[in-house]
């Protein structure tokens, strides 16, 4: 396994400059930053913690997915869906301003070199760090199939990249207004009923995950999934992220979201219903 | 020459600017960011004599200027922390407080003698004011009986220097500083945080998983710099003063108010070098007032 998500020896804290900030879909946006020391070094998976406002309201920082890295040019793009006042304020930002961030965060998607065919399941916001994810997987040679899913058509993110990029794309909608009506995991059923996946990779709302998570866990196919928490620092030290895994030991026990994560591999994660 | 070294509790600091308990884990994280040995002093994670798990998430809660938690003191165990943390922070010179927090007295004593002796820890600060873990904590600090009792304890089990963290949910805290301080505390840290609750109206459920939690930041900043000023004025011991500074000008204020130094804690959340910006900025502060001393900013609020 190649380990893509490390454990960082430094971490950036620094003011980037926003070169494009834009509405891409009723609630969400894209902005582009330049941030050569970030892009060169972050992986598909990994965030970043955005300070949205000046003043001390709101207090914590934003955890904002990579869902573009371009190295080579030296800029990230962060694709965040406006949930609240943080999320809110960086609407407004824009381009030639700049923004303070801390990253990149927190151990990413990792591959393998033996894996041939894989997928990757994205639900609603969940969809924007598998972006950077399926550009590295094809990139390393790999069959991608890019099954996204969202409520309706116009809250579907990013299907165009997919297929500029040459993954094998599939569409649910919960409504039936773009690809198949119904969820997205029952297209992952198709996929895993027809094709030898080796590895499939998830992120989306919760119950999507618990799903995709069942489904790989009954077809023997190794899952990695990338959880979301509320975060305070973003780097490992508030404790307040954490999620229920089991221990190598067997043992329950808590992992740091946004440290240990925000990836991991399906069989450790312990889901409470 | 601008002196900013301060003595507290026989800990001699280069900087009077620490690191808060509970928001610098055991400094690995921040040592990412910066330098460790840049700050004053570092005080870790609640250390409880076995390891805790916490409590379930969701353990935190943004509100304005500030946050609420109920982590529920999630910590590896003093052994582990002898054993794994304070070895590799010592690489650092900085001197570093351990937070202690027990179920009973007997579990405050362990823990202190456990510590004592231990090759680079400078001090013990003492939680008596924990409130997201259901015994001990909070109950230890909110009575002044009982607070002394506890202080007593550890002063009892160890030769470090004792430094008795308060809690802001008292009726009067000047009676339980009184009663620390009778009982041997070498200074006094304030304040913990702030009971608090939030509630998410669409659901009409508690936010955190523990229902109520501890309120920090910024939003506090006034009734720490209030209980640090009337503590002041009712103990002889120094005061580490804490509650939502993120700024030079915030530390400045509880120095004046009364504290001998000063830690950040959320703060680091909002700014990871907020630490390093506060020292710089009492710095530049004092270069501008034309103050040669930290010393002489410590309790010079004046009052007509």
């Amino acid at each position: 396994m190649v380990r893509r998500g490390r454990d960082l020896l430094m971490v950036y804290s620094l003011k980037t400059r926003i070169l494009e900030n834009k509405k891409i879909l009723p609630d969400f946006y894209e902005m582009v930053l330049s941030a050569p020391a970030i892009a060169a070094e972050a992986v598909p998976g990994q965030f970043l913690m955005v300070k949205t406002s000046p003043t001390l309201v709101p207090f914590l920082r934003r955890p904002i997915s990579l869902s573009r890295i371009n190295a080579e040019e030296g800029t990230i793009t962060l694709v965040y869906q406006v949930v609240g006042s943080g999320t809110k304020l960086m609407t407004v930002m824009t381009p030639g301003s700049e923004i303070e961030v801390v990253g990149p965060l927190g151990k990413g998607f990792t591959w393998s070199v033996k894996d041939k065919v894989v997928a990757i399941v994205g639900g609603g916001c969940g969809i924007a760090p598998l972006v950077a994810l399926t550009e590295e997987l094809l990139k390393a040679g790999k069959e991608v199939y890019a099954l996204l899913g969202a409520q309706s058509r116009d809250k579907l993110l990013s299907d165009k990249y997919f297929i500029e990029l040459g993954a094998k794309v599939m569409i649910a909608t919960d409504d039936g207004s773009f690809g198949r009506k119904g969820f997205v995991t029952q297209l992952l059923e198709e996929v895993i009923n027809t094709t030898r996946l080796d590895q499939v990779y998830c992120c989306g709302p919760l119950p999507m995950t618990k799903a995709v998570v069942k489904l790989t866990k009954e077809a023997l196919v190794p899952c990695q999934v990338s959880l979301e928490e509320r975060m305070g620092c973003g780097v490992g030290a508030c404790l307040g992220c954490v999620c229920k895994v089991r221990s190598e030991e067997g043992s329950l026990t808590y992992k740091k979201v946004c440290h240990d994560g925000p990836v991991f591999t399906s069989s450790e994660v312990i889901f409470d219903d | 020459m601008i002196n900013l070294a301060v003595e507290v509790a026989g800990i001699k600091v280069k900087n009077p600017v620490m690191t808060a308990s509970g928001t610098f884990g055991f400094g690995r994280e921040y040592s990412k960011f910066y330098n460790l040995s840049l700050l004053g002093a570092i005080m870790v994670k609640g250390t409880t004599l076995e390891p805790r798990l916490g409590n379930p998430p969701p353990r935190l809660a943004e509100t304005p200027a500030g946050l609420l938690n109920c982590i529920g003191l999630q910590n590896p165990g003093v052994d582990a922390v002898i054993k794994e943390e304070i070895p590799w922070l010592s690489q650092y010179d900085v001197p570093i407080i351990v937070n202690i927090s027990g179920h009973s007295l007997e579990e405050y004593g362990e823990i202190a003698l456990r510590l004592d002796g231990v090759a680079g820890v400078a001090g013990l600060e003492i939680n008596i004011s924990c409130p997201n873990v259901k015994h001990g904590g909070l109950a230890f600090g909110t009575e002044p009986q009982m607070a002394a009792d506890v202080i007593r304890t550890v002063k009892d089990k160890s030769k470090l220097p004792i430094i008795a963290k308060l809690s802001p949910n008292v009726t009067d805290i000047t009676e339980i500083a009184k009663a620390v301080e009778a009982a041997g505390a070498d200074a006094i840290s304030l304040i913990n945080t702030l009971l608090g609750m939030a509630i998410d109206i669409k659901t009409r459920r508690p936010v955190l998983s523990n229902i109520v939690g501890g309120l920090s930041g910024p939003a506090v900043k006034p009734v720490a710099v209030r209980m640090v000023w009337q503590v002041a004025r009712a103990v002889k011991i120094p005061i580490i003063g804490m509650g939502g500074i993120v700024s030079a000008e915030d530390a400045i204020e509880f120095l004046l108010a009364g504290a001998s130094a000063v830690a950040v804690g959320a703060g680091n959340f909002y700014d990871p070098l907020a630490p390093l910006k506060v020292i710089e900025g009492i710095k530049a502060w004092l270069e501008q007032e034309k103050i040669a001393d930290i010393r002489e900013l410590i309790g010079a609020v004046k009052i007509c």
